[in-house]
């Protein structure tokens, strides 16, 4: 498989009180669990991110239960009112266990 | 009675066009750059004008390829950038410690592929010039033409062409190869015996079933196709094209998908290069 | 009327509430659907109004549709594909530091279906809106 990789486009700056777009994207083949393997006609088992929470200094702003209909790649966007100056924590939540990570910091300006 | 033989004159006029909906008239804006995707043809081209594919996808898929976050390629554009940064092979060199930065020393270099090689006697596809490099000057083992390794790679090396227009060198020893490709493309094979003009250039614009058919460009090559879920190269897309008309696919890397290419190259000349771009 | 319109839902089975629903009857989970809707909501039945759900009118390719949705006070928003497998798609949830309860994803549409998608309120009222998406099947598609 290829290597996991999370892409976020958080705003460096914003004033305090400002709504900005947050807008995520993880690579995951978000293997259904539905695909026959072609050779051997067995169900390929389903792995798939099955969870992805967003958090603004620790406090959680936008998470998602993730099902095998979420597409390959799966992609979110949401809206968040930054209080003050901080860091937006990802966080990615596979079916074999593995966790990926990736934080942004907002300055205020 | 007038109203009607309007009616009758209007509608005859666009069947003459095109029995399908055809390209639409929208404008490929990327990241505030403005993307030439229709040229006017001259000569004895076989086609009036040449459509970008992004022309004749539906408003949701094109608006993926508009903004760099949208674009689900990017990320494995990440990959390679990660890639480029990174020392491999016995010589420890990355791309970067020979090539500097990517943005330089890349610019323009997908634009006119396939480019002659004059020590190999024929045209290399992209993926050959990053083979080469790889094995050569950093003696580490090539990448597999689809590799997440080589489409995230090439996804990068392309973007450095993006807005650039196609072109390809068609004179000198390159005149056999387009030649060949131009042969290849009105050719029929498989058991639907088909060529590729029966779709690309006799019915584009008009509907197969549900898909709505190119021209059959390659400036946006690799593409993220969502039939892929991923990225993939121009030669998966010939592969999967011939499979579609029960034909043997010629290999990736192949003589013939690198003649292919150069005529499609010449063919498509002036639209620019919208790699990594987004397609059905 | 002084009866609440959620009370009035659970016993007058509201007409609109029952044209939304995919399937009747709606007091037992006889589909999937109508379970996982239930289940969402204990058993309250959805109203409508307040919730947006924007979708393509024709998915290019079933495998990545883009789908948005929003409702004003929304806690979470369930998003269900009622002609899939499992109608199961994702459920959304915000916190206070989330100012539109809005969000967009990509979505697996596995034939011609109603995304659907029900919100609960901070009130603790229910609401629901369904949309069709037509997928189509390429012809030569590769």
């Amino acid at each position: 498989m290829a290597k996991v990789k999370p892409r976020v486009k958080v705003p460096r700056k914003a004033e305090v009180g400002e709504v900005i777009t947050i807008k995520t994207l993880i690579s995951h083949p978000m293997e259904s669990g539905q695909r026959k393997d072609r050779k051997t006609g067995e169900l390929i088992p389903r792995k798939i991110i099955n969870h992805f929470t967003a958090k603004f200094n620790g406090e959680v702003v936008f998470d998602a239960a993730i099902e095998p209909a979420v597409s390959a790649n799966p992609y979110f966007s949401f809206d968040m009112m930054v209080p003050e100056a901080g860091t937006v924590q990802f966080e990615w939540v596979d079916d074999d266990g593995s966790v990926y990570t990736e934080e942004k910091k907002i300055a205020i300006g | 009675m007038k109203k009607l033989m309007l009616l009758i004159a209007s509608s005859s006029i666009a069947g003459l066009a095109f029995a399908g909906p055809g390209p639409d008239e929208n404008t490929l804006v990327i990241e505030g750059e403005e993307m030439v995707t229709e040229v006017k043809t001259s000569g004895d081209h076989p086609l009036a004008t040449v459509y970008s594919g992004w022309r004749f996808r539906k408003p949701e898929t094109q608006a993926l390829e508009m903004d760099d976050f949208e674009n689900p390629a990017m990320v494995a554009v990440d990959y390679g950038i990660e890639l480029w940064d990174t020392a491999a092979g016995t010589s420890a060199q990355s791309c970067a410690d020979c090539h500097g930065d990517v943005e330089e020393a890349m610019a323009g270099f997908r634009a006119n592929m396939p480019r002659w090689n004059e020590e190999a006697g024929q045209p290399w596809s992209l993926e050959h010039w990053v083979n080469w490099s790889i094995t050569e000057h950093q003696e580490a083992e090539a990448w597999k033409w689809e590799s997440p390794e080589m489409l995230a790679m090439t996804a990068l090396i392309g973007l450095q062409s993006r807005g650039d227009p196609m072109t390809v060198q068609t004179d000198g020893p390159m005149a056999e190869w387009v030649e060949r490709g131009k042969e290849l493309y009105y050719t029929r094979v498989g058991q639907l015996d088909m060529a590729c003009s029966q779709c690309h250039e006799d019915n584009y614009g008009q509907m197969i079933r549900a898909d709505h058919l190119s021209q059959g460009n390659i400036n946006g090559f690799p593409t993220y196709r969502f039939k892929w879920s991923g990225l993939g190269s121009l030669h998966r897309r010939f592969s999967g094209c011939m499979k579609n008309i029960r034909a043997t696919p010629y290999k990736r890397g192949s003589d013939e998908f690198v003649a292919l290419e150069a005529y499609l190259a010449s063919r498509g000349a002036g639209l620019s290069i919208e790699t990594p771009s987004v397609r059905n | 009327m002084d009866v609440s319109r959620r009370t009035f839902c659970q016993f007058g089975m509201g007409a609109s509430a029952v044209a939304l629903l995919p399937s009747l009857p709606a007091l037992a989970g006889t589909d999937p659907v109508q379970e996982a809707i239930m289940a969402f909501t204990g058993g309250a039945m959805p109203g409508d109004g307040g919730i947006d759900l924007t979708t393509p009118e024709i998915a290019e390719n079933g495998n990545t549709v883009p789908v948005e949705v929003s409702a004003d006070g929304a806690a979470s928003i369930l998003l269900l594909a009622a002609g899939n497998p499992n109608p199961g798609v994702a459920t959304f949830n915000f916190g206070k530091l989330a100012p539109n309860r809005a969000a967009a994803t990509r979505i697996r549409l596995a034939q011609t279906q109603d995304v659907i998608a029900v919100a609960k309120l901070e009130s603790g009222e229910f609401t629901m809106v369904k949309r069709t998406v037509k997928v189509t099947i390429g012809g030569c598609g590769g």
